[in-house]
């Protein structure tokens, strides 16, 4: 169990970062209150807490690749893990350790988000659990896209391309528009990301819609959760190859 | 554990980088116990080997046995018994000192007391005492150099590998991680590579020169001295010193050159109570005496100016 140590200390990197924290719980939060309150003069369904929630949850996990490509990139170049990798811990142990960390923060960021839907309207019952069945494989995935990018990039390039995946998540998940009243190749390429259908399935749970009506949906987060993850275990091994 | 199963032998241990061959086929073999020092220019190849040993690299071709265990076969059993003090400071910059050596000691199985313990006698005796709390980001690059090492010394290691431990250090922390690593010597087996010679002179019980991958002298500190230059010199001024004097001198070492109110004698091995018995034989009185030993430096220089000339 020595990955868990590891992870400790990675959980604690994390933490101890304020700025990191901040951006990843407080601003979803932020976003989710001003969209709360337009809604409440201009009323749509997309404004709704029970839309928006689910939407912007997604939408904070989007934060977590960047914290996780970050810590990665980080240790790569400072040589931590350079001293890391002399250590009796097998290559499972370091997957284990990089991402595990991330989890926490990810029921952080939706508890604080569907806290703040529940005060201001949504309905809380048993479907919020429930939609742990999508919100868990969407944060997988992206900490597995984390990983990718933090074997590949170096710290200046993940500030980039980081910034880029948090703007893709937040224009193609459809969190706080309409995808298909955009529609044209915008909806196509929202539909073709992740993003958008673990957005509709989660909306779907918590309106209380049985499994076939957001199996298509689940697929593809699992799909993109598989394809995310192992492209990032394959990227950390390149990156840490004898 | 049998005899061939102790310290390190490498086996034509390669490594190659496309057309660049960083380290050619070297043939090492360190007894258990001892340090072993590997010296050579920049780019030499020090560091490629001891990325092979931790297993970091894997060699182009050949191997190393350490304590038994084979790099190419069994890594993870390599890395249960060694550790490793990189050439770059590696610290965990958001952790204290004190987390940062418990993190290195429960990673290598001890107990979470006993990382502390350790620890705490680690922090001691690095001068690290005062700031543990502190995270280590807010470390000057001395303080974050003395925690990396001593990152290497916390847990239970058979091998110990130093790539260049002291650069960065003032020379009160640098005599103070000679003087820790004087106490390993002969319990554990030590692998130093460093740039300043002194301190493989001081601290070495074996010494391998390496360049362009390949080593071009090995022995002890003194053998090599011996060897690749041999001369000792010795300057006496003295009064009453006559022709005759010298004469005689000179049969007992031929190479003696006059100086400015003395000599100068050159020889591979000039036995100083001979010289001054034979000086008061002549009752010639010696005003000023001094003797110089061949510095590994000099060996160094010369055995490297002789391979580029190649």
């Amino acid at each position: 169990m020595r990955f868990l140590v590891l992870a400790g200390r990675n959980l604690k990197e994390v933490y101890r970062d304020p700025v990191s924290i901040g951006l990843g719980v407080i601003m979803p939060v932020v976003l989710l209150i001003l969209f709360i309150s337009m809604g409440k003069n201009l009323p749509i369904e997309t404004f709704s807490p029970s839309t928006l929630t689910p939407g912007i949850v997604v939408f904070s996990f989007t934060f977590l690749t960047m914290f996780s490509a970050m810590l990665l990139a980080k240790d790569h170049q400072s040589a931590f893990l350079t001293r890391l990798l002399t250590t009796p811990l097998r290559p499972i142990d370091f997957i284990l350790a990089y991402s595990i960390p991330f989890l926490p923060i990810a029921f952080l960021q939706t508890a604080v988000c569907f806290t703040v839907g529940i005060l201001f309207g949504m309905t809380l019952n048993f479907n919020v659990l429930l939609s742990l069945v999508v919100l868990i494989p969407i944060a997988v995935a992206c900490i597995g896209m984390g990983m990718i990018i933090g074997s590949l990039c170096t710290e200046n390039q993940i500030a980039g391309i980081g910034s880029t995946f948090i703007m893709a998540g937040s224009l193609f998940g459809g969190a706080w528009m309409d995808l298909k009243m955009v529609g044209g190749v915008f909806n196509a390429i929202g539909y073709i990301l992740p993003f958008a259908h673990a957005i509709d399935a989660t909306r779907a749970i918590l309106k209380g819609s049985d499994f076939g009506t957001i199996a298509n949906n689940l697929y593809w987060v699992i799909g993109y959760t598989l394809c995310f993850f192992v492209l990032g275990i394959f990227s950390f091994r390149w990156r840490t190859k004898r | 554990m049998n005899k061939n199963e102790g310290g390190i032998q490498t086996i034509g241990l390669t490594k190659k980088y496309g057309d660049r061959m960083a380290v050619n086929g070297i043939n090492l073999s360190i007894k258990a116990g001892e340090l072993f020092s590997l010296l050579g220019p920049n780019g030499a190849g020090k560091t490629t080997t001891i990325k092979m040993l931790c297993c970091l690299l894997k060699p182009t071709d050949g191997t190393a046995v350490i304590m038994g265990h084979d790099i190419n076969k069994a890594p993870l059993a390599v890395k249960q018994i060694i550790n490793v003090s990189p050439q770059e400071t590696a610290i965990a910059n958001h952790l204290n000192a004190l987390e940062n050596l418990i993190l290195m000691g429960k990673l290598y199985g001890l107990g979470k007391e006993e990382s502390k313990k350790r620890a705490e006698e680690l922090i001691e005796l690095m001068g690290l005492k005062g700031r543990t709390k502190e995270p280590v980001k807010n470390f000057s690059g001395g303080m974050q150099r003395r925690l990396s090492i001593a990152m290497a010394l916390i847990s239970d290691f058979q091998v110990l590998f130093l790539d260049e431990p002291t650069l960065g250090l003032d020379p009160h922390a640098r005599r103070e991680l000679w003087k820790q690593i004087e106490k390993l010597k002969g319990k554990k087996t030590i692998l130093l590579t460093t740039h300043y010679l002194e301190e493989a002179d001081a601290l070495a019980d074996q010494i391998a020169i390496i360049e362009k991958g390949i080593i071009i002298a090995s022995g002890t500190p003194s053998e090599l001295k011996n060897e690749f230059l041999g001369m000792q010199t010795m300057v006496i001024k003295a009064q009453k010193l006559t022709s005759d004097c010298i004469e005689g001198l000179k049969a007992m070492y031929p190479n003696i050159r006059m100086i400015e109110n003395g000599i100068e004698i050159k020889a591979k091995k000039l036995v100083f109570d001979d010289i001054v018995d034979y000086f008061r034989s002549k009752r010639a009185k010696i005003e000023w005496l001094s003797m110089k030993e061949p510095s590994l430096d000099d060996v160094f220089l010369n055995l490297i100016e002789e391979e580029k000339n190649q």
